[in-house]
């Protein structure tokens, strides 16, 4: 754990650049967060996963200080998001979700009032400007409307607005969302190149991003974080068996019978599409994997595709979000609700 | 602190010239104020005409009344039309475009934005009034105008505009919709201006109080080129007062997301 510079903190006693205990909020009635908690060390990058609805937006505006929560503490750098919200806020960039900007001004008049209200001295501000333009790639549209940018330019002017004064905590909600294919590796690379000296709460609902960009996780389903540790560590945590997908020319009907003879394969499933697809879900204390082979052998039929599947990140999420007890269901109503009141 | 202030009075005015509104209102603004201006110089020049004949209606005639008061009497109409159509951006828009979210986590207080915002409108204001100054000009070098009592009556118009965009920027704070902060502010402006009329009906206590909150009442004096405390108070409580409950909302939305 890296400890923050005691100069620039308000403490001796802060480990963590982020830090949120029993955060909770009501949407009149309705809750769309409940006692959540966690931390993030200083240089992390962190992922905050949920459906829609979850409660990500809301801890991350309050997180923010567009609005105070309910009940619970919300700490960046040490300091309170309520009591000091303007030091906080001087410490975040923040890219909100949808990108509202300006649309009637340039990029490069959009950049200095950010700047400007920033704090940015008169004399560093072409400087500063012209900074997170080369480094969000902005040369090219600098000097138009920004009412006329494509939504990649857009993204990439919000996260250039974030970086200005370079805060040592960016809070993206959503970056890559609405983006196409290439941009949406544009905006990662971006990212991860800022990881070197930034601590990052990236919020998202696409999970190999996630996965890709962030050392942790915060998974968050209903309002309550569900699950919180390092993609790796989550995958092997919840893989209780092995998977394996093996496709085979013919007809795959007798061998699938044969191999739920086998020992240490619990389930067997056919598919049939021209070639016989068959998942097969063993036990992980051993690989299987010959065996099959040699039984596909013995079958006489041929064999086009044995490969052992890893739990992804989505199987892993599904597996948290779908997990829950009956009394849950009425909140998620709750949440999806306050989710809509905004 | 002030960095942040001066940076959203930036942002407002440039909005505000990068909208056509601006140029619409200024346009009418302009356009009413020579129409109005000309009919009371030439109501002027009939009447003087007339007195040349009869001694005591030309002791009666004084340019101040029949052509200057009448004048910023109609420009304060004018400006209720007009005042609503400035303000009801302000807030309204940020919030429906969102960028409600980027001005409230940037290290500016609500204040110092609510005051920039305003300042901002006002500026606005000032400059259709400062549009106006070429025909008291004209009318300074073509008869003797006590230039004390136009100046007292600018003072008026220019509180009175003030105030407007007050409760205007109040009401633009309570929608997302444009339209309906305009409609709000306008509603609200024009029972300020008539609150007056129930005064007949009223017992005297309650009618001098109703007098008192008449936002036009507050006016004749400064059109008369008298400058009282009293009416530069009222407008000054109107003001303070609307940015309190501005405030009160922003807080409360901010409360509620």
């Amino acid at each position: 754990m890296i400890r923050p510079d005691p100069l620039k903190s308000e403490s001796d006693e802060v480990t963590a650049m982020i830090e949120v205990q029993g955060l909770t909020k009501f949407y009149g009635a309705v809750s769309a967060i409940q006692d959540v908690t966690f931390h993030i060390d200083k240089g992390e990058v962190v992922g905050f996963l949920g459906p829609n609805g979850a409660g990500k937006s809301t801890t991350i505006r309050i997180l923010t200080c567009y609005m105070p929560p309910t009940a619970g503490q919300a700490r960046v750098d040490g300091l309170d998001c309520v009591d000091k919200s303007l030091e906080v806020r001087r410490r975040i960039g923040y890219l909100p979700e949808n990108v509202p900007l300006y649309n009637e001004m340039t990029v490069r008049r959009f950049l200095r009032f950010v700047a400007q209200a920033k704090g940015v001295e008169a004399r560093a501000m072409t400087r500063e400007v012209d900074r997170v333009i080369s480094v969000c790639g902005l040369e090219r549209v600098k000097n138009r409307i920004i009412a006329n940018l494509s939504k990649g330019y857009r993204q990439r002017v919000g996260l250039a607005q974030a970086l200005i004064n370079n805060p040592p905590v960016l809070i993206l909600d959503e970056p890559t969302i609405g983006l196409d294919p290439t941009q949406i590796v544009e905006i990662r690379r971006l990212i991860s190149d800022l990881r070197e000296d930034h601590t990052i709460l990236l919020s998202s609902h696409i999970l190999p991003e996630v996965a890709q960009i962030c050392q942790r996780v915060l998974i968050l389903n209903k309002g309550r974080i569900v699950a919180t540790d390092s993609p790796h560590a989550l995958t092997a945590q919840l893989q209780k068996s092995a998977k394996i997908a093996l496709t085979v020319q013919g007809d795959g009907e007798r061998l699938a019978r044969a191999l739920e003879a086998m020992d240490g394969i619990l389930t067997v499933q056919l598919e049939t599409n021209g070639h016989s697809r068959i998942t097969l879900e063993t036990d992980r204390s051993r690989d299987l994997r010959p065996e099959i082979a040699r039984k596909v052998v013995e079958e006489g039929l041929g064999l086009l595709e044995l490969k052992s599947m890893d739990l992804s990140l989505e199987d892993i999420f599904m597996q948290l979000v779908t997990e829950e007890s009956p009394a849950a269901e009425g909140e998620r109503e709750a949440s999806e609700t306050a989710e809509e009141v905004q | 602190m002030m960095r942040g202030f001066w940076s959203v009075y930036r942002k407002e005015l440039y909005l505000v010239f990068a909208s056509p509104i601006f140029f619409a209102v200024a346009f009418i603004f302009l356009v009413l104020n020579g129409y109005f201006f000309y009919s009371s110089v030439a109501y002027y020049n009939m009447v003087s005409f007339q007195a040349g004949q009869n001694p005591f209606m030309a002791q009666q005639l004084n340019v101040m009344d029949v052509v200057v008061r009448p004048l910023f009497m109609d420009l304060s109409i004018v400006l209720l039309l007009v005042a609503p159509l400035l303000t009801m951006r302000v807030y309204a828009d940020e919030r429906r475009t969102g960028t409600v979210e980027l001005l409230f986590t940037l290290p500016v207080t609500d204040g110092a934005a609510l005051v920039a915002k305003f300042l901002g409108v006002l500026s606005v204001l000032t400059l259709l009034l400062a549009g106006t100054l070429p025909s008291m000009a004209l009318l300074g070098f073509l008869t003797d105008l006590n230039w004390k009592a136009v100046l007292s009556a600018y003072l008026g118009l220019w509180l009175l505009g003030a105030a407007f965009m007050a409760l205007g920027v109040f009401t633009s704070s309570l929608t997302k919709n444009q339209i309906i902060a305009a409609v709000l502010s306008f509603g609200a402006l024009l029972l300020f201006w008539v609150v007056s009329w129930m005064s007949s009906v009223l017992g005297p206590g309650a009618s001098r109080f109703i007098e008192y909150l008449s936002i036009i009442r507050h006016f004749d004096s400064f059109s008369k080129g008298v400058l009282d405390s009293r009416d530069i108070t009222y407008y000054l409580i109107f003001i303070a007062f609307f940015f309190f409950v501005t405030l009160r909302q922003i807080e409360s939305y901010r409360w509620r997301g």
